[in-house]
């Protein structure tokens, strides 16, 4: 299952790093960050609950840059 | 601008004003309080920076730039304080800085912007006739085969059919033409333009989320997540080169003092390489780099977009640019694919009655061939009097009329029916039609050249296209003469459609890797193929979305000149790419050695780390701003 959300972030850079945070997050098969249109494509595991998913990806997100936001 | 970059705009002044005033009034003042003003003008500056960095020690992050940059900052007012007393140059590393973020935000969000209202065409509403009034309605609540009202001035919503009234309508928004076009009953119009001059009555043939102007915002809104290798080679790039500047920096710091103290019998010398250290760490933000090569694709995506070419991500354009080869559909692409019966001979019965049989067995066809035979018909068909119609893919159709057997299609067909047709000596399609196993005669039906084909060809080869080759599924003769004409170098005739795709492949093996090819065709009938090339290039795609679905980019108009402004786009834009990454790297690391040497300064790596940024942001975005392409 994929799905696209809006996203907020200042940098570039911190835009890479949210894509590899949210990457790392279990759950998540594949994400692609575009900083130019603000989206994050998530390709979530079968049959999981993307709505959770999503939580922690923004609390790992948060960690990397503190200003970042993802709109679930 | 935004309110956040509005505050950072009177924050930079501010300190700017501060730190020149304390420059010129309070270099006499004693220490103490000079250390004070000081440090308020950095912290009016990087107060954000400074709590960011906080963050990122709490959450383990040490390649954190804000943290990097502070540290370089504080480092330098340590040795202000200790030795030379200028506290300017950490707070001028600062301000810098801060500017450079600050236009990097100013240009990424106007050019977002700029692209934003080149795909403002989302419809908001649709009015609806009722009890003799207009009611507004979200689009997306409107049923397929709705009558739907269109005021002049106001935006198609959903694709349909005109019903009543007739006008001009403006389709620069999809196809970058800036010729109206005029539509009159029974015309197909398309969500998205706009409607100049008369009001109309338009039954709706889609649902909102299927038209047109959906799917093209789906496309754009989801471009750039597909990321090209460019950008692949950057994000690694920067997650290797902050680490590898930041460990150079503790070298620097360490290893040199030691070595002059042990091994040279020399004054460690610590404030200088710690000085030179901290220097490194200002060049340590690889944010120019990062920025200035998404940067570069959106506006290359931008200024497609703006020609009426939609490319559906940045590893397209990418590859787009490498384009060596071109294979061409002939139908529809290189041909108007408008076709007309231009004679009908060796009938056995009346021209009227021939005709009506071909064009009933075709009724279910949504090929260009049988809308010409309906045409040429004049007169309505009864549905009802055709039964069994069986297609045979690339060879003809069989179906009842009347009771009688219909056998309607190309030579081959005929052969494999064992009827004795006769051949034409026409240039054109040639129908071959039997009734109950009996030849009855054949239809001439032949297309035209599109009037840019020939020029389109010339303009490929003038920009590095090495062959261009059309694949048909018509005869050998009529594509022959065809490719004669426009001046394309190979021709294969006679193809099934999946003949198209074999022969596409056959192609793609026989040609160098690195070279792409690309295929261009009308979308009809060849989503396979579309999906097969390294580039499928849909042609007037306006209102078919299988082909916006299978193909990388989409042409909205059906003019292949299109295809080399985009080419010629694709390669601009990497250029600018490549550009922008030998000079953000270059530039780098020759501050990195000046830096090392002693020879840059703080001032200097700062003034060309912010340089760098704000020349390769101005120059992405110079694809999208050039006049001329």
């Amino acid at each position: 299952m994929k799905k696209s959300y809006k996203i907020e972030v200042d940098c570039p850079n911190c835009a890479n790093k949210m894509e590899d945070a949210a990457k790392k997050t279990t759950g998540v098969k594949e994400c692609s960050v575009n900083f130019m249109t603000l989206k994050m494509q998530v390709e979530f595991e079968e049959g999981i609950d993307a709505k959770a998913v999503m939580k922690q990806v923004l609390k790992n997100c948060k960690k990397i840059d503190s200003d970042c936001e993802i709109y679930i | 601008m935004t309110k956040k970059q509005k505050k950072m705009l009177i924050r930079i002044f501010v300190t700017a004003f501060l730190t020149v005033v304390l420059g010129i009034f309070c270099t006499e003042s004693p220490a103490a309080l000079r250390f004070f003003l000081y440090l308020t003008a950095y912290f009016i500056i990087s107060y954000d920076i400074i709590i960011k960095a906080f963050n990122g020690i709490k959450n383990k992050q040490p390649f954190d730039e804000c943290f990097l940059m502070v540290v370089a900052t504080i480092g330098a007012m340590a040795i202000a304080i200790y030795k030379s007393g200028d506290y300017t140059e950490a707070i001028a590393v600062m301000l810098f800085y801060q500017i450079g973020e600050w236009f990097q935000s100013y240009a990424v969000g106007k050019s977002r912007k700029n692209i934003a209202e080149l795909m403002n065409i989302r419809p908001d509403y649709a009015n609806i006739e009722k009890n003799g009034k207009l009611e507004q309605i979200d689009p997306d609540e409107i049923e397929v085969g709705s009558v739907i009202v269109i005021k002049p001035g106001e935006r198609v919503p959903i694709d349909g059919i005109i019903e009543e009234g007739s006008s001009s309508i403006n389709t620069s928004a999809l196809t970058g033409e800036s010729l109206p076009r005029d539509v009159k009953p029974g015309d197909e119009i398309i969500s998205g333009c706009i409607n100049m001059t008369g009001l109309l009555k338009v039954k709706t043939t889609k649902e909102f989320g299927d038209s047109t102007v959906s799917k093209i915002l789906e496309l754009v809104e989801n471009a750039g997540l597909r990321k090209s290798k460019s950008e692949a080679f950057i994000t690694r790039f920067a997650r290797i080169y902050t680490p590898a500047v930041v460990y150079s920096a503790l070298a620097l710091a360490v290893i040199p003092p030691f070595v002059r103290m042990f091994f040279m019998n020399l004054n460690a010398d610590f404030g200088t390489w710690i000085y030179r250290a901290l220097t490194f760490l200002v060049i340590s933000c690889p944010c120019a780099l990062v920025i200035s090569i998404p940067l570069s694709f959106f506006g290359g995506i931008g200024r497609a977009g703006k020609e009426g070419i939609l490319i559906k991500g940045s590893v397209f354009l990418e590859r787009l640019a490498k384009a060596k080869y071109i294979v061409f559909d002939k139908t529809g692409t290189l041909t108007k694919g408008a076709f007309e019966v231009n004679g009908i001979h060796h009938n056995s019965m009346e021209n009227d009655k021939l005709l009506k049989y071909a064009a009933l067995a075709e009724s279910a066809s949504t090929h260009p061939i049988s809308k010409s035979l309906r045409k040429a018909y004049k007169k309505e068909l009864n549905l009802s009097e055709v039964k069994n119609i069986k297609e045979i893919s690339g060879k003809g159709i069989t179906a009842q009329v009347n009771g009688l057997n219909i056998a309607v299609g190309n030579s081959s067909f005929m052969k494999d029916l064992g009827i004795n047709y006769i051949d034409c000596h026409h240039i054109g399609t040639i129908i071959h039609i039997a009734i109950n196993e009996e030849y009855a005669g054949h239809i001439v039906i032949s297309d035209t050249i599109k009037p840019n084909s020939k020029i389109a060809v010339e303009q490929l080869k003038k920009i590095g296209i090495s062959k261009t080759v059309m694949l048909t599924g018509d005869l050998k003769k009529t594509a022959d003469k065809i490719a004669l004409d426009i001046g394309i170098d190979e021709v294969y005739a006679d193809l099934l459609p999946e003949g198209k795709v074999s022969k596409l492949e056959e192609i793609m093996l026989n040609k160098p890797e690195k070279d792409t090819l690309v295929f261009v065709g009308d979308g009809i009938n060849d989503a396979p193929v579309l999906s097969r090339a390294d580039i499928g290039a849909a042609m007037g795609a306006m209102g078919s979305d299988a082909a916006i679905e299978a193909a990388d980019i989409v042409l909205m108009d059906d003019d292949p000149i299109k295809l080399a402004k985009a080419i010629k786009i694709s390669q601009k834009c990497i250029f600018i790419v490549y550009e922008n990454i030998l000079f953000a790297i270059g530039v780098k690391l020759i501050c990195l050695i000046l830096g090392a040497l002693g020879v840059a300064n703080m001032w200097l790596a700062v003034f060309a780390d912010v340089g760098v940024m704000i020349i390769a942001v101005v120059n992405a975005l110079r694809v999208l701003f050039t006049k001329k392409i």
